[in-house]
């Protein structure tokens, strides 16, 4: 299965709902849009990874590389995700510590720091 | 010899086809099913490694996986043919601001590795490394229970 991906804007945050495989293949193509988001100025992103069936550690760091390009704009970067095999790779790699993770995406629309 | 032995050119687009080959295996071999996200997992991290050292070091040769069926255990050995450099030593032509970046992911990588498979191996020398994995299996239920 292929990555897909799509966009939509609630007030100041944007919604990237992710579906499929982000890995090394299809990575730089998430990279492109989180990319193309920030250039555009949107600078609090909510990435939904509900659809995700499988992550690895290419697509942990264009996670990271997109948290570092909002954090440049005093802007944010949280996840949505429930499922616990993607959950795990967070905790084994300490990147829980780095993310906000919510259950949902009206929670995550909500969260304020 | 080696239950299934693949090898593939080292394009990212083929490391998908690695992690359903290695997955469908080991299922067969009798890894718990609970296990099979892992293996998937760790399969993937260890040819995408061996994906990236072929490609930034301009290897044509493909990227070889052992998938070996044994007694309780089932191993899978990724093996590249990128020239490590001995500690203390350096690649020959490796930019040193390249060199970081690369070395920052394939840390990454291994650190998913190690986090999730508990008898690992990882060795590297002149004529390149592997990886090799291990996970115990359960004998098939026999029919007559």
């Amino acid at each position: 299965m292929d990555l897909s991906l799509s966009t939509e804007t609630v007030g100041d945050r944007t919604i990237v709902r992710v579906g499929g495989e982000i890995d090394v293949y299809t990575a730089p193509k998430l990279r492109e849009q989180l990319v193309e988001l920030v250039n555009d100025g949107s600078f609090h992103l909510v990435v939904d990874m509900e659809g995700v069936d499988f992550l690895d550690s290419t697509g942990l760091g264009v996670l990271v590389g997109g948290l570092k390009r909002v954090r440049a704009h005093e802007g944010s970067l949280r996840l949505v995700c429930n499922q616990e095999r993607i959950l795990k790779i967070f905790r084994i790699t300490g990147l829980t510590k780095v993310f906000p993770i919510h259950t949902s995406v009206e929670e995550a629309v909500a969260a304020t720091d | 010899m080696a239950t299934v032995e693949l090898r593939f050119s080292a394009l990212p687009e083929h490391v998908r086809t690695a992690r359903l080959v290695a997955a469908a295996v080991a299922r067969r071999a009798g890894v718990d099913e609970a296990v099979l996200d892992e293996v998937r997992l760790a399969v993937g991290e260890a040819c995408s490694r061996a994906v990236g050292l072929h490609q930034n070091g301009g290897i044509s040769a493909p990227v070889k996986v052992l998938l070996i069926e044994e007694e309780k255990q089932f191993s899978i050995e990724v093996g590249d043919e990128a020239p490590h450099a001995a500690p203390g030593g350096r690649v020959p032509g490796d930019g040193p601001a390249e060199a970081d970046a690369e070395t920052e992911e394939d840390e990454m990588g291994l650190a998913v590795i190690s986090g999730l498979v508990d008898d690992v191996e990882v060795s590297a020398g002149e004529h390149g490394g592997s990886i090799r994995m291990r996970w115990p299996t359960t004998p098939p239920a026999t029919l007559l229970a």
